[in-house]
């Protein structure tokens, strides 16, 4: 789930590569995360098979579902979160299934990862997973072992759900995720009880918790966290790791002093999949497909990983990435990391719907 | 052939004045009425997983038999829960406070415009209309570089000597009023500049002549005077920024509790369009009150003025 790092995330809704040329090319629209390409991607497809890619860009599933509800949105493919978003768009009937005759390099993706998607997605009809990563912590490496001491452990939801920490933290800025589901599977991770638990008594002790931080939380939201991490306005970001880890490569290069670091805490994380579907009213279905072919091949995914710090189901792709990306357990967790990574269960709108409000609740400290 | 003519005439005279008085109601109809009447079906409807997010209000279930199903759930949900009545209390709070902000900025500057000579006038007008060349958003941005903790106002007041440290604007809710203010402030000028100008000044010579005090002159003659414009330009700030949505979430902090955003969150997060039609309705119907209320006072001035 990358977000636009730049924060203009309003002013760019149509980041069309293409300017007024011939309409006579064939066209494949294409609507993906702000910054969720590698830089040949796009330009590498169209040499290969002359359809132009149309791109546009979003910064939130929910602004994605919205045009999908109201219909006719004019996209060929879309790269939603599998789940909740994916799980319901399926139920709802607004994706077309895929035709697997014109995707040959299907076999090559993460038999572990298809096969978590057989509650979703039975048969792997509609989703071709495209990038995966987890939500955890990001950090001024500096910033907050001045304040926490050289020793302290990072690697811990204790940096934002223990009060004392969170208020020692808070002089330099914590940014939390706007979306109840990762917060609230955070804070039951942190209090030891089942991530996706929907019992009331959970729920209200996850709330209890994230209301006693609530004074030290500088703002929820779920992009902006990434520049300011790279600016120092706050030290102490929740949020997504390909996020966190451009800005890392960003403030790198830009020599300044600033040391960032991403952490997936110890009492587990969240583990999410982007994937690519259809629409079901998709004006170029087979330009769609041909995309997908295109990026199911090992070296357009391993460039695309390379520039987003985003782990790729595809296992073929896996000794193409660059060694720095592929052994840091950032990215690609070691297999002790990856077995306290959870993924969120599905849930009916109802339950979703109550969660939300909860969380407008306690956002608003009532 | 004379009477035929004049008959004529009268006929498209006639014409012409149902197109003049028809053709702003057509308008009003298509882009007012209509879209109102669409949001406050939804605002009637289930929410449900298909597409589009709602049932339908109406079915014809067998020739001739008309099914209509009214949900008031979502009104009823809205009524039940404190959190939403919160939100516009606080909505209108804010809206209050920035609209005071606004007018006791606003109106100095209006009457300095109107005031000063004509030939600087078209100057000091522009320089109130130039910042809306530029995108609202970008500005909105601009104001996150100048309020933030390494922006340009902290950096500023630092290099002075003022503060030692860094304060914490952005994300509060000042940065909200001051987004808000300086978004809103040339709605509030324009009006009452517009007002000002007509202003007859030889009322104030008048008053001075016999003795008034320039304090006394304006609270008794330029300010009873200009209300119209008062009133017109605090709608004008009023009325959109209880529904801002754009500005709070930007520049805000975790408590800012608008309706905008409650709306937002209704219709993206939970994809409920129904429960945000009905918010939607509730807020037109909160705002057009106030709207007659001050419409009717505004013609009372008018009226009595003349």
């Amino acid at each position: 789930m990358p977000k636009l790092l730049s924060g203009l995330r309003f002013l760019l809704p149509t980041l069309a590569l293409c300017t007024v040329a011939a309409q006579a090319t064939e066209q494949v629209h294409l609507y993906n995360w702000s910054d969720y390409f590698g830089e040949d991607t796009l330009p590498g497809f169209q040499e290969r098979t002359g359809i132009r890619p149309v791109l546009d860009v979003y910064d939130a599933n929910e602004v994605l579902e919205a045009k999908l509800f109201a219909g006719r949105s004019g996209y060929d493919l879309i790269f939603p979160t599998a789940r909740p978003f994916a799980a319901r768009h399926i139920k709802a009937g607004l994706y077309q299934p895929l035709d697997k005759s014109q995707l040959p390099g299907l076999d090559k993706l993460d038999p572990d990862i298809m096969a978590s998607f057989a509650s979703i997605d039975p048969g792997n009809a509609y989703l071709v997973p495209y990038m995966w990563g987890t939500s955890g912590l990001g950090l001024n490496l500096a910033k907050v072992k001045a304040v926490l001491g050289e020793d302290a452990a990072l690697d811990t939801w204790s940096l934002i759900f223990d009060p004392a920490t969170a208020a020692k933290l808070a002089s330099c800025g914590i940014s939390v995720l706007d979306d109840p589901t990762e917060v609230f599977s955070a804070a039951l991770a942190y209090l030891g009880k089942d991530p996706n638990s929907l019992a009331q008594d959970d729920l209200d002790a996850a709330a209890a918790l994230i209301k006693a931080v609530h004074p030290y939380i500088r703002y929820f939201h779920s992009s902006q966290y990434a520049s300011d991490l790279a600016t120092g306005d706050i030290c102490l970001a929740h949020g997504y790791s390909g996020d966190v880890l451009q800005v890392r490569e960003r403030a790198k290069e830009a020599d300044r002093g600033v040391m960032l670091g991403y952490r997936i805490p110890r009492e587990g994380a969240a583990m999410w999949t982007d994937v690519m579907a259809i629409p079901k009213d998709a004006p170029n279905p087979a330009g769609a497909h041909a995309f997908i072919a295109h990026v199911l091949d090992p070296s357009v995914i391993a460039a695309v990983s390379d520039y987003v710090f985003y782990a790729n189901p595809n296992l073929a792709a896996t000794p193409l990435i660059d060694a720095q990306l592929r052994d840091d357990p950032a990215i690609y967790p070691s297999p002790a990391v990856k077995a306290r990574l959870f993924v969120p269960n599905e849930r009916t709108d109802r339950e979703i719907r109550n969660l939300n409000r909860m969380w407008t609740r306690i956002k608003a400290n009532r | 052939m004379g009477i035929v003519s004049s008959q004529y005439a009268r006929i498209s005279r006639r014409l012409s004045r149902l197109l003049n008085i028809g053709l702003p109601y057509l308008w009003l109809g298509l882009f007012f009425l209509l879209p109102v009447l669409i949001v406050l079906q939804i605002s009637l409807a289930e929410p449900t997983l298909a597409q589009p997010p709602y049932t339908a209000l109406w079915e014809w279930v067998d020739d001739g038999l008309l099914q209509i199903q009214i949900n008031l759930g979502n009104f009823i949900l809205i009524g039940a829960d404190s959190i939403y009545l919160a939100a516009f209390l606080n909505s209108l709070w804010v809206a209050f406070i920035c609209t005071l902000i606004c007018l006791l900025l606003g109106y100095p500057m209006a009457y300095a415009i109107a005031t000063a000579p004509e030939r600087w006038r078209a100057l000091l007008l522009m320089l109130i209309i130039l910042p809306f060349w530029t995108s609202f958003l970008i500005r909105v941005y601009a104001w996150m570089g100048i309020l933030n903790a390494n922006g340009l106002l902290n950096n500023f007041l630092l290099w002075i000597g003022l503060i030692n440290e860094p304060l914490q604007i952005l994300h509060t809710q000042t940065a909200v009023y001051i987004g808000v203010v300086y978004s809103y402030l040339p709605f509030m000028i324009l009006p009452l500049y517009a007002n000002l100008t007509r202003l007859d000044l030889t009322l104030l010579e008048a008053a001075a002549d016999l003795g008034c005090r320039p304090i006394r002159a304006f609270v008794k003659i330029t300010l009873p005077l200009s209300m119209a414009g008062i009133i017109a330009g605090s709608m004008l700030v009023f009325i959109p920024v209880v529904g801002e949505f754009v500005i709070p979430d930007l520049l805000g902090g975790p408590g800012s509790l608008m309706v905008g955003k409650l709306l937002w969150t209704e219709f993206f997060s939970n994809q409920d369009w129904p429960l945000a039609s009905a918010l939607a309705i509730l807020l037109l119907a909160l705002l057009v009150v106030p709207f007659v209320l001050m419409q009717r006072l505004q013609q009372n001035i008018d009226g009595s003025r003349l």
